[in-house]
């Protein structure tokens, strides 16, 4: 009977200590909003809005990320993607109709996911490290930004911008939240409920043993990346819907902070473990943080130091915490 | 020929080489419907290899392959999988941050199936919503056979799966092969220990250096296998009784002492001293404390209680390193643990001779060279593909494992089952090579799970059973119905019921 009793304990402290990121993280996102809160007493669901809108591309940039790097790879790429999406989509629909911008919307997310394709294929056909094709295949959409749109500029009908911009069900419930869910479990939940889950996961964990069970491992970085791609195109146009315009250079500092999401939000970057949850909340963190700092009245150069430490610190937490686990 | 007819698998002139490496020359390999057909070679053989390319995970340079009299080349082990053919192979194929049952859904395999099969094999207790890296090796290792046996194959090879596996789970999946063989199944089996081979197998098709030199049916053809694994080279058993180190009851303090070890739930409280110059043997089942003593004694975990102390010296560990320092070094079961399988044997070898303080600042090349090519002799490396490790066959890393520790001194060599998995003339060499350390005043303690090992190359031996000792006795005592009453915890209950 003692063995029985074990086995449940066992089966509870299995439960918790395996969800420990996806309960931390929330928490860690509402005491972060509480600190906010004490910083700054006129907080309110005005701040919650554009802290929504501010995060609404970085937190498309995380699932990108989330996905390739769940399959075992790494896509350096993710900022100069999200930079043509975003550019393309401010000087096609500068002078369209609402309609048309939906159009055009759609034909970005199919360009976006062609770009990831390309990206998956070249490594795992050609077996080149991804690190080096996607920085490389980086560099080269980064210069077609350039070469679609050379300064910032374009622009977007006033209903497609107004998508994501205030709060229709409740103050508290800004557009921008409810798209960024939206978009992000429409891409994200055909993966997690079907078989591309799996062969995400176990390629990404081990791809070895993936193959030797019957895994096409090329096939399954392949849709990593265009599911990547289609996520990126997303998040440019996240960016027009929130800036109303197109900035070729903008894009850039995507690439890291998807990264920085992803880990903040417990995917490793070895591969195989993780979920989106954790990546789409550390997404607002770290939009959090910057406003948080402003309203501290610290030099934005400062600001970056803090930031910074902070990833470090989460993500020390994050290892202490897989860490203790594995020492029981 | 009739023969031929029959053979459901025929293989013909296979080779395969990787780079500068050259696995299988020209392999030879015919198996017959219902049959258990063992597969034997020394390390480096080519029989892992031979499997890879019978089940599509590579192709082969040349050759054929022919199934049911028809050319076969699957690109994959699943489109070998849908043709029937299944292995089970050396590491499992499972991966580890899928729970057991996505790993099934993952190769399209039927739980229901699955569920039979882990019946069949005494492990359907497992959850299967675990994740895999939460199972111990020996589990898993059926776990993948279960799914093997779920897809109903035709051709099932097993590559050295009961080299991880107690004997009583070993057991079970001979009841099962036999099962099989009954229905029909054909059986590729791949072990080292000849005594399963010949319990068994039907008939032995034997590979040395990448050629088929031999097929022989296996009741009573030990020797005659072992003769052409080890071709004209027929090595004699390495140590014979009389080369033991009679030693008498020595004044010198032991040079390991371990008093009421406990760590965990595996290890309860384990006393024992190994003098200088013996090697001590420690046998045990699986699971019953063995991986924690030796983790504790080589510093890789805390123990909760109990004292170690070298040279009659207490000593206290925070850190591999502070037992390293002390003298106690570990050749660990997983032998990839201990080196880095990217990089040279040279680097590998040297290693831990920098490990120490003194010896930092620029490296004394000619030193180095000096030591790591002596080590690298003694233990007679191949050093063909020295360039990367993993390239290495298994029981030459394995001698790199122990090379490096011989190259940068100890006291006390740990060794963690250093055959599993390894031919028998790489066998005889380590145990010649422990019995010469000890000889030359170091000390050993062995833990294998080759019972018949503890003979041959130990002075003494200790049983563990539930992390406690269950028996001790001197090595030309140790038979294996000691050991295993012993290691049963039967030993312990009978002298208890005296006392």
């Amino acid at each position: 009977m003692t063995d029985v009793s074990a086995a449940d304990s066992g089966g509870l402290v299995r439960f918790v200590s395996r969800r420990t990121r996806l309960l931390g993280m929330p928490a860690l996102f509402v005491a972060c909003i509480l600190a906010t809160a004490l910083i700054h007493p006129d907080f309110g669901s005005f701040d919650v809005q554009s802290l929504a809108l501010g995060a609404l591309p970085l937190a498309m940039a995380a699932a990108a990320q989330t996905i390739v790097v769940i399959s075992g790879g790494i896509d350096l790429s993710v900022g100069s993607l999200i930079a043509v999406s975003n550019v393309l989509a401010a000087s096609l629909m500068q002078h369209a109709s609402f309609g048309a911008s939906l159009g055009i919307a759609v034909l970005i997310l199919i360009l976006g996911a062609a770009q990831g394709a390309i990206n998956g294929l070249t490594v795992a056909i050609s077996r080149i490290p991804d690190v080096v094709v996607t920085l490389t295949t980086g560099f080269i959409w980064g210069g077609v930004a350039l070469l679609i749109l050379e300064r910032p500029g374009g622009g977007a009908p006033a209903a497609f911008l107004n998508i994501a911009a205030g709060a229709d069900v409740s103050a508290w419930l800004p557009n921008a939240l409810i798209v960024m869910i939206v978009v992000i479990a429409a891409i994200w939940l055909p993966i997690k409920l079907s078989r591309i889950g799996l062969l995400l996961y176990a390629s990404g964990s081990d791809p070895v043993a993936a193959f030797r069970s019957g895994v096409d491992i090329r096939v399954a970085r392949t849709l990593a990346y265009t599911f990547g791609g289609i996520a990126c195109a997303a998040g440019g146009l996240a960016l027009t819907m929130t800036t109303g315009i197109g900035a070729p250079l903008a894009g850039t500092y995507y690439t890291l902070s998807s990264v920085a999401a992803a880990v903040i939000g417990g995917v490793s970057l070895a591969g195989g473990r993780g979920g989106m949850v954790g990546p789409v909340i550390a997404a607002l963190l770290l939009t959090l943080i910057p406003m948080d700092l402003v309203f501290l009245g610290i030099d934005p150069n400062y600001g970056q130091v803090i930031q910074g430490t902070l990833i470090v610190v989460v993500v020390m937490i994050g290892g202490f915490v897989t860490f203790m686990q594995e020492r029981k | 020929m009739a023969a031929e007819q029959d053979s459901i698998l025929d293989i013909r002139g296979v080779a395969k080489r990787f780079d500068s490496v050259v696995a299988l020359r020209s392999a030879d390999l015919k198996v017959r419907a219902g049959e258990v057909h063992a597969l034997m070679g020394a390390n480096g053989a080519g029989k892992s290899t031979l499997v890879k390319i019978i089940t599509g995970v590579f192709p082969a340079d040349s050759g054929d392959i022919l199934i049911g009299g028809e050319r076969k080349v699957f690109r994959s082990p699943a489109e070998a999988r849908q043709a029937g053919i299944v292995s089970v192979y050396q590491d499992p194929a499972i991966v580890p941050d899928l729970t057991v049952a996505q790993n099934m859904r993952l190769a399209r395999v039927g739980l229901d199936a699955v569920r039979t099969a882990m019946r069949s094999l005494g492990v359907e207790r497992v959850d299967l919503s675990r994740a895999a890296r939460e199972i111990d090796f020996a589990t898993l290792r059926l776990i993948d056979l279960s799914r093997a046996l779920a897809s109903n194959p035709r051709i099932l090879l097993l590559d050295e799966i009961t080299a991880a596996l107690p004997i009583d789970l070993a057991e079970r999946v001979f009841a099962v092969v036999r099962d099989w063989r009954k229905r029909g199944a054909s059986i590729i089996f791949i072990s080292h220990r000849m005594a399963e081979v010949a319990a068994l197998c039907d008939r032995a098709t034997v590979l040395r250096d990448g050629v088929t030199v031999g097929v022989t049916a296996t009741q009573g053809a030990e020797e005659k296998i072992v003769n052409m694994m080890l071709g004209t080279e027929v090595a004699k058993a390495a140590v014979s009784g009389a080369a033991r180190a009679k030693q008498t009851a020595s004044a010198a303090a032991p040079a390991l002492e371990v008093r009421d070890l406990a760590c965990g739930h595996g290890l309860r409280g384990v006393s024992f001293a190994v003098r200088p110059g013996e090697v001590l043997g420690v046998a045990a089942l699986e699971g019953q404390g063995q991986e924690e003593l030796f983790d504790c004694i080589a510093g890789v975990r805390r123990p909760d209680a109990g004292e170690i102390a070298a040279d009659g010296k207490p000593l206290r560990f925070r850190h591999p390193a502070d037992a390293v320092r002390a003298g106690l070094v570990l050749v660990p079961a997983n032998r990839l643990q201990a080196l880095l399988p990217q990089r040279p044997i040279r680097e590998n070898v040297a290693l831990p001779i920098f490990g120490r303080l003194k010896n930092w600042g620029p490296i004394a090349m000619k030193d180095e060279r000096r030591r790591v090519e002596e080590a690298v002799r003694r233990l007679q490396i191949d050093t063909r593909a020295s360039s990367e490790l993993k390239r290495l066959s298994g029981g030459n890393q394995q001698k790199v494992a122990i090379a490096r520790w011989l190259a940068a001194g100890f006291r006390v060599l740990l060794c963690f089952d250093p055959t599993r998995g390894i031919d028998v003339g790489t066998k005889r060499q380590i145990y010649s090579l422990l019995r010469e350390v000890a000889q030359q005043g170091a000390s050993v303690l062995l833990f294998t799970s080759e019972l018949p090992e503890i003979r041959l190359a130990c002075d003494r031996a200790i049983v563990l059973f539930g992390g406690r000792i269950s028996g001790e006795m001197p090595a030309d005592d140790a038979d294996e119905a000691r050991l295993l009453r012993a290691a049963h915890g039967l030993i312990a209950a009978d002298a208890e019921a005296t006392a």
